[in-house]
């Protein structure tokens, strides 16, 4: 069994290596996620920010703009979840005051 | 009592070093839009701090810094902080969390922006480190002595 394990890990080790042949080179201006324009030819939302990020919100941190600005509706989804998780946590682990009525 | 409990060294220097960790924990949230940072880093090093008190001086004496029963509820202000924000930007004419139009006179809409966004920092930093605490206030819940 563990030669199968060892196959698994070698075949999907290799997929990703081939999977980075396909990737820019680090830097390249040139590269289709820079552009205005998608390779489908839609609005780039990454040149978008960019270009206007300081002007929109005069803030020089431009991930903070995006995350808290353009991206404001998914943050406030982001801190609710952390928000459940807390309140799930004190469901789960509250100590009970009573024993239960019955309990085996 | 606490001589024979608690590691005098160790609660000495978590006691000194504790201030220093909240006060880089604010400065990341406050600085956050002007450099790498914001309310989510900012929280956890607020809850960092919070936390290094408790492993050090034990569940009953932390209590004198920041009680358990304050998590839960002071999460549940970071969001409303949050949405406070966005809401007030909805009744004063605009679209939800479309802080152009927060009801601030004298400043331009980049401005408003930028304000906005500190608003928001600071209620996501709340939340995230009264969530952190209160998560490890009820993992420990079953061991009331540590």
């Amino acid at each position: 069994m563990k030669i199968v394990n060892w196959l698994l890990l070698i075949a999907f080790g290799a997929l990703l290596i081939y999977g980075t042949t396909g990737l820019p080179n680090r830097g390249d201006a040139g590269a289709g996620m820079h552009s205005t324009r998608s390779l489908v030819d839609s609005p780039g939302a990454s040149s978008f920010y960019i270009r206007n990020a300081l002007r929109d919100a005069k803030t020089p941190n431009m991930v903070t703009v995006i995350l808290a600005d353009y991206r404001g509706f998914d943050t406030l989804g982001e801190e609710t979840v952390i928000l459940t998780a807390g309140l799930i946590c004190f469901l789960v682990l509250r100590r009970r005051k009573k024993p239960l009525k019955n309990s085996r | 009592m606490l001589a024979y409990k608690y590691n005098p060294i160790v609660l000495t220097v978590s006691g000194a070093v504790s201030p220093f960790i909240m006060l880089f924990g604010l400065y990341v949230i406050f600085h956050g839009h002007y450099s790498p940072g914001g309310g989510f880093q900012g929280g956890t090093m607020l809850a960092a701090a919070l936390l290094l008190i408790r492993l050090a001086a034990g569940y009953d004496l932390a209590q004198l810094q920041f009680r358990r029963i304050w998590g839960t509820p002071l999460g549940s202000i970071g969001v409303l902080i949050y949405f406070g924000t966005g809401l007030t930007a909805m009744l004063s004419g605009g679209e939800f969390l479309n802080y152009a139009f927060l009801p601030f006179p004298g400043l331009s809409a980049p401005e408003l922006r930028s304000l906005g966004i500190l608003m928001v920092e600071i209620g996501v930093g709340l939340a995230v480190m009264a969530i952190l605490v209160a998560i490890y206030d009820d993992l420990l819940e079953e061991y009331p002595d540590d």
